[in-house]
Order: structure tokens, then sequence, then C-alpha cells
């Protein structure tokens, strides 16, 4: 074989090899029944996703840090135990009468929190219930080189884990370190607003759970829902609005030092 | 146009066709549909299991408790807080019985005093609380009211206690300056105790020409900061003014 024929070869091959294989793989789809078309029905029955728009609002007031949201949501969501794997948890705020800010979260609060300094140290205390703030503008879904995470038609930020790669960019890309690697999967998993409950109609588990009401459910645009009335009657803030995130966690009494 | 312009045409035209023939089969039919994300993860995502059946699938057998729990303090408590996840006991209530805790250590979760919980939310001292003794064996949890009514004020206003208990005031009792009805122990928001009005009321023990002890501070009431109340700048649970003078 001269040179000319190689090269020829190398040309005609490895095409004719993947082209023949596409023939075979056309021809045996050709022979199965067609998919079935995915369609909003077949995917929520009677749910209409394009009449809702969800948002949560956190009181921060109410917060008794009992920790009740972090095990039910670990119960629901089937989160890992660890103490290192957390969709929802509960930050312990306490700026000092030195001016110091200090911030724990014992095991998520999951347990309570440890009493660590006398009221005598204390100048204002407060408890913060964080979860991932399923941005409006989300920077976890620009950073995704497969497209496995993406905002809902209902503005929930959801993971699709037999797409995810483990690659952790949208890890990295969330300000708001809402997100971890599953340690079984090992895909990245974050809070969904439970949206297998809420298009069945059911309350978040945090929100079932929380015994003071310092979480409210709810959607953006209607007047007559209990988020309306959250951010009618509250001084709202949102964590990092520098950022342009656009977070739809709204915290009412929020304080200055929380980030 | 010359011959070899028209082959590398032919090249780039068959290249593109390849390309969507190899992008239709590789990617995932769904994909793009609502968005750059694959549709049928939805689906995925939908199918996840319930745990926490809602309390308003509690109230359909259990209306009675529901009931009790509804006029009771707990209100706002939904019935899984405590009794664990019970969407498996609404699908078969003989074979999942939900737990209800009975142990002393579960509802300080709550109640046990933090001071960076709210003041005002009901907070116990677990360690002087009735030692021993659980708290179901005194309160009904679905009507937890407690059985006898609080003789001080400590039992609710903790913080406010612990915080004047280390303060110049530790030893004035609460009524010195608040007059609270007995209706208050009771229905605390309907009987609200009265609260200091004016600088006379503090005058009265710190003004120049109160008939007080001579170890209280004294202020001339005239040239003190007139204008301003009292409590504006000193807090009356732990007034700093004498702490300044040691330092």
């Amino acid at each position: 074989m001269n040179r000319r024929d190689l090269l020829k070869n190398l040309l005609i091959i490895p095409p004719g090899i993947f082209l023949g294989g596409l023939f075979t793989k056309i021809l045996s789809l050709l022979k199965k029944t067609p998919l079935g078309k995915i369609s909003l029905e077949s995917i929520y029955e009677k749910y209409n996703p394009h009449e809702h728009y969800y948002a949560m609002g956190i009181d921060i007031d109410k917060c008794i840090g009992c920790g009740r949201c972090v095990e039910a949501c670990k119960i629901e969501n089937n989160v890992p135990q660890e103490p290192f794997f957390f969709r929802t948890w509960v930050e312990r705020y306490v700026i000092t009468v030195d001016g110091e800010t200090k911030v724990d979260s014992p095991e998520g609060g999951i347990h309570g929190f440890p009493e660590t300094l006398t009221e005598k140290e204390i100048l204002r205390t407060f408890f913060v219930p964080k979860l991932c703030n399923h941005c409006d503008n989300p920077p976890c879904v620009q950073v995704c080189p497969v497209g496995a995470t993406y905002k809902s038609i209902d503005g929930a930020v959801l993971v699709d884990k037999d797409y995810c790669i483990g690659c952790r960019y949208c890890i990295q890309a969330c300000p708001y370190g809402a997100r971890y690697l599953h340690p079984e999967t090992h895909t990245a998993d974050k809070c969904t607003f439970c949206y297998h409950r809420i298009v069945k109609g059911l309350q978040p588990a945090c929100v079932e759970v929380c015994p003071t009401g310092a979480r409210i459910f709810g959607e953006v645009k209607p007047r007559n829902n209990p988020l309306a009335r959250f951010v009618r009657f509250n001084k709202i803030g949102v964590l990092k609005p520098y950022l342009n995130t656009d977070p739809k966690v709204y915290y009412a009494n929020l304080d200055k030092e929380v980030t | 146009m010359p011959q070899q312009i028209k082959y590398l045409f032919g090249l780039a035209i068959a290249l593109i066709i390849i390309f969507f023939i190899v992008r239709h089969y590789l990617m995932s039919p769904s994909f793009g549909l609502f968005g750059h994300y694959r549709a049928a993860s939805l689906k995925t995502v939908v199918s996840q299991e319930i745990k926490y059946a809602g309390e308003i699938a509690c109230t359909e057998c259990h209306d009675d408790i529901f009931t009790l729990k509804e006029k009771s303090y707990h209100r706002g408590v939904a019935c899984e807080v405590c009794h664990s996840p019970a969407y498996a006991h609404t699908q078969d209530p003989s074979e999942h019985k939900p737990p209800a805790p009975r142990k002393r250590a579960y509802c300080p979760l709550c109640h046990g005093y933090n001071p960076t919980r709210p003041t005002g939310f009901p907070q116990i001292d677990p360690v002087t609380h009735n030692p021993g003794n659980p708290c179901i064996s005194c309160h009904n949890p679905h009507d937890p009211t407690p059985p006898v009514t609080p003789q001080g004020c400590e039992p609710c206003h903790t913080q406010i206690a612990r915080t004047k208990i280390v303060s110049p005031h530790a030893p004035l009792p609460c009524t010195q300056c608040h007059i609270a009805k007995e209706e208050h122990k009771l229905n605390p928001r309907v009987a609200l105790p009265s609260k200091p009005r004016n600088r006379e009321f503090c005058g009265q023990c710190h003004s120049q020409e109160a008939e007080s002890s001579p170890e209280i501070p004294r202020v001339d009431m005239k040239s003190h900061y007139s204008g301003f109340l009292c409590w504006e700048c000193h807090y009356p649970h732990h007034p700093e003014a004498r702490l300044k003078k040691e330092e």
C-alpha cells in the first residue's frame, strides 16, 4: 500500500463505519414505535405551570431556630444526614457589644443552637434561615456546560440529575452557597421549593413544619395569596442584591450584617 | 467558479447536514422543548416521593385533636412537626404509625431558653424548670396552656429576667415599674401590663430631690438631657450608667 492509498482509506473507512452505524441505528429507530411526545400534560397532569410563579418569604423576627425545617427538608428530599449537606439551613447571627459579627450554624441548626455567649456580650442576635434563592437571573444556570440546571416555567431552579455531569461549576457559581454535590449520585443537588409537592398543591416541607410561620410560600403575581400579603405589610430585603441575581426569597426585617 | 471552491462548498454543506443528523440522534428528544433543558427531567423531579402529607390530610380523621389544637397556643404548629412525616400513614394507617415524642428533651428544641430567640416567645430553662419531669406530665401538647398559672414574670419573660438579674436593677421587682393585672397571666395580649410614661417616674428614685437610698445615682432632672425620655438612652432592664462610673 502506498501513501496515496493509505490516506484515501483513512478518509473513507472511519466515516464509512460511522455512517453505516448511523444507518442501522436509524433503521432500528424506525422499526420501534415513535417516541411519545413529551407534553405539559404528560409531566404535570392537571397542573398548569404557566399560571404560577413561585417565591418564598422569611420573617427573621419569627424564626426561633428550632431547626425543624432543616430536618423536614432532609427527610422529604433524601438529603444525606451528614452535617455538611443541606438544601436549607439556619444561621445564627450574633453582633457583640464589641461590634463583632459572629455567624454559626452547628449542623445546620438541626439539633438547635447551644448557648455560646451571655446576654452581657450580645448587642443583637437573630436567626436567618437560608435556602436556594431561586434567582430570577440565576448564575448557576448560566454556567452549566450541559444544560442540566434550569429555571422552570413556574420559576423554580431545578437540576436534571440524569444529565448533570458533576463538574461543580454551578456550586462555585452560586453566591449563596445553596448547592452541594450529592455524595451518592455525584451530581449537583439543591432546594427545589419541594417542586414535587407544590405542583400537587402542597406546601414545601420546610413551610409545612415551621411552627411559628416564619416561612411563607406563595406566588409573586396574584394579590390574594400569603406571600402577596407578606410583601405588602413588611419591609423586604433580599440577599446580595448588588449581584443582580434577582432572588425570589424575600426576607422581612433583614439585618445589614446578613450576607 | 473554480473547481476546488465547488468541492469545498459541497463538503461544507455535507458537514452541516451530518452535524444536524448527528445532533438529532445524540440529543435527548425533549431537550429545548420549554427552554435550554430536557423537559423530561421535570417528570423525574415531579415524580419524587412525598413524605409529609400536610396538615389538611391529618384533619380528615383526627378532627377532634385538630379542633383542640386550633384553639390553643399551638394552633400554628402542624401535626407533622412533632409526629414526623405521615404520608405513609395516610396511605396505610394500620401499617405506619407516626411516633409521638414523649421525652423531656424534645420540647426545648423550641422552648428551651436561647438569647437569639425573639423576645416574647415562651422559653424555659430546662435545668431549673421542674427538672426530671417529662413536659407532657403537666402540659398537653395539643393545648399547652400551663396547668398552673405562672406566679412570677420569669417563665414568659426569661430574656428580660436574665438581663435584669445582672444589672443594678436586679433587686427591683417587675411590679416596681409595671402594673400587671391578674388577667395578664391568663390572656397575655388581652390585658397588657402598664409601662412608665414620663421622666418623673424614674425621677422618683433618680432625681436629686428624691427620698431614696443615697447609693442610687442621681441626676439633675432639669439639665440632664431634657426633652428625652429616660429609656431613650438607658435600657431600664440593664441601665448602664452606674457601670460606667465603676470603670
